[in-house]
């Protein structure tokens, strides 16, 4: 910024400004603060600190556990090995790709859709009274429990569509799973974008829709992808869905095609948790260590990726 | 009684423009909802000339300004009626497509809003990028007229690439008026354009104004009456959503027809 140009709502003629006398910082604290008001803030500081750090420390003790339980199944093998009877030799690669694949499936068939809905509730139908209805239902949506998805899924990908017990089917099913959260975040992003910058947008003789695409968007995409992380970290740690469309627990081959046979991470722990042996326990442990550094990677690459375009989006 | 008002207003009045009429507003009523905030306007706008809309807050000088470009009507619940004429085509008219009459019909806003993530030099090409017509022309030629034109060039040409909200505010509405320029219109609609500057960044886009009418055909809304003084050549002053007087500026402000205007310009109200 160059002095020379228009200094910024100057107060008043131009010229030297007279900075009016401040009280030094000793005296000001010494009147405003009082004791009563101290000790509020340090009490409400321990009460925010214990919320942070509770829900934490628990974790952390989760992750210790699980992580000392499987570090003895913890090895490159481990990832790369199929299924067996014999827990020393089992492995979690189909749980793994399956997870993989039906995370990337989901992501191609709920993101357009999604998004898609959301641009054309908040774009397009603004407050109009279906749109009102359908924003209640979507809310809705969103609190069915997994299992009825599961259900649905059946029904309809499985059974009327003939889908089968496919990895497809699975990720429909998962796409209906997350779809209303998909859609509200993207709506709550795209509500983030001044109305005075569409306005600009139509005044300079662009459409609707080259307005949408070139100066909403861009903006909207830190905000929608974040509810996709969000959506996709739900997708892939369900489990009940996907025993409903009929994952499979015991396979010993990669998913070959979107109509394959899978299975996915949270199925194959469950699995091999409710197994008598022990060695299946540790199993289980060194699994749900793979899943959460799988989400973990996921998340991060995410995040890294919104970030970047933020940066783009306002720089 | 809007049509008794606006035909005492005509008859009354010796022809008012020195110059032919760009666009003419006729029997203009508009809505938010049921609410009723114009009630019938009529009054020409100048080729090649500056024509200030004055009046005190909530009078409608907005809603009437933004009746030309169709913006009003992106509104929820906005209705209009009656007829405003752009080189005598009805801009209302059943095919007339409101993109491409807002591509003729340019608008300055009141809070200056640049394009966030965009560049100096892009928010000057956003217009030709968002209506497609980028691909034929040369880029750094128009980013350089329009700023010029704009009279920012000076100021930013060392930093074309740098975002165009990291310029101050008086800069910030000159790069807004560079990027309507840029779609080169033919009417430019300010509406209070200088309502959120420091009076140094005003007189600046007031000086602009000057030079832009030379080419353009400028309606600009204010609720400043020195401003509307100091550049309009032609002003109305809006009360209550009716147009009180419509004349030359300097008639308006030395001797004024209605009593309700010389209220106004003395500072009686608003």
């Amino acid at each position: 910024m160059t002095a020379r140009a228009e200094p910024r709502r100057a107060p008043g003629p131009p010229g030297p400004r007279r900075v009016p006398a401040t009280p030094p910082l000793t005296a000001f604290a010494a009147t405003s603060g009082t004791r009563h008001n101290r000790l509020s803030e340090h009490v409400f500081y321990v009460i925010a600190l214990a919320a942070v750090l509770l829900p934490l420390l628990v974790l952390l003790g989760m992750l210790v556990g699980v992580t000392i339980t499987g570090s003895e199944r913890l090895s490159w093998d481990f990832i790369t090995s199929f299924p067996s009877r014999k827990p020393a030799l089992a492995g979690i690669l189909p749980g793994l790709l399956g997870s993989f694949y039906l995370m990337v499936l989901t992501a191609l068939i709920a993101l357009p859709l999604g998004v898609g809905a959301a641009i054309h509730l908040e774009e397009y139908g603004k407050r109009s009274r279906v749109s009102r209805l359908i924003e209640l239902n979507i809310a809705n949506l969103a609190g069915v429990p997994s299992i009825v998805y599961g259900l649905l899924g059946l029904d309809l990908f499985v059974r009327t569509l003939q889908l089968g017990r496919s990895l497809i089917a699975g990720a429909c099913t998962l796409s209906l799973l997350v779809l209303p959260m998909v859609v509200m975040v993207s709506r709550e992003a795209l509500r983030t974008v001044p109305q005075h910058l569409r306005e600009a947008s139509y005044a300079l003789g662009a459409t609707r829709w080259s307005t949408i695409r070139q100066i909403v968007l861009p903006m909207a995409y830190p905000g929608i992808l974040t509810g996709a992380i969000l959506a996709l970290s739900r997708a892939i740690g369900e489990t009940a869905p996907l025993v409903v469309v009929g994952a499979l627990t015991y396979i010993t081959f990669v998913p070959d095609g979107i109509d394959a046979p899978f299975t996915a991470l949270p199925i194959q722990i469950f699995n091999w948790v409710s197994r008598p042996q022990h060695g299946f326990v540790v199993n289980a442990a060194a699994g749900i260590v793979v899943l959460l550094f799988t989400m973990l990677l996921l998340n991060g690459g995410a995040i890294y990726l919104r970030n970047r375009l933020q940066k783009k989006g306002t720089a | 009684m809007t049509s008794v008002g606006s035909t005492a207003l005509t008859s009354s009045l010796p022809p008012p423009l020195a110059t032919e009429a760009k666009l003419s507003i006729e029997g203009v009523r508009a809505w938010f909802g049921s609410l009723e905030v114009l009630h019938g306007i009529d009054m020409p706008i100048a080729d090649r000339s500056v024509t200030a809309i004055i009046g005190p807050s909530g009078c409608g000088k907005s809603t009437l300004i933004r009746s030309v470009n169709r913006m009003h009507e992106l509104t929820d619940g906005a209705r209009l009626e009656g007829k405003i004429t752009l080189d005598g085509i009805d801009v209302y008219g059943r095919d007339v497509d409101p993109v491409l009459l807002r591509r003729r019909v340019g608008m300055v806003f009141q809070k200056p809003n640049p394009f966030p993530s965009m560049s100096v030099r892009d928010n000057v090409l956003s217009g030709l990028r968002l209506t497609g017509g980028l691909s034929a022309v040369r880029p750094d030629e128009i980013v350089e007229k329009a700023l010029r034109d704009a009279a920012l060039w000076d100021e930013v040409k060392d930093r074309l690439d740098k975002p165009g909200i990291g310029l101050s505010g008086g800069q910030q509405q000159r790069l807004c008026i560079a990027r309507s320029l840029a779609v080169s219109p033919e009417v430019l609609l300010m509406d209070e354009p200088c309502s959120a500057l420091d009076p140094i960044a005003t007189s600046r886009i007031e000086d602009l104004i000057h030079s832009l009418k030379e080419t353009y055909t400028i309606a600009i809304v204010t609720h400043n009456m020195q401003q509307a003084a100091r550049v309009s050549d032609y002003t109305a002053f809006l009360l209550g959503g009716e147009l009180v007087e419509f004349s030359e500026t300097n008639r308006l402000f030395t001797s004024p027809r209605d009593s309700r205007t010389e209220d106004y310009i003395t500072g009686k109200f608003g």
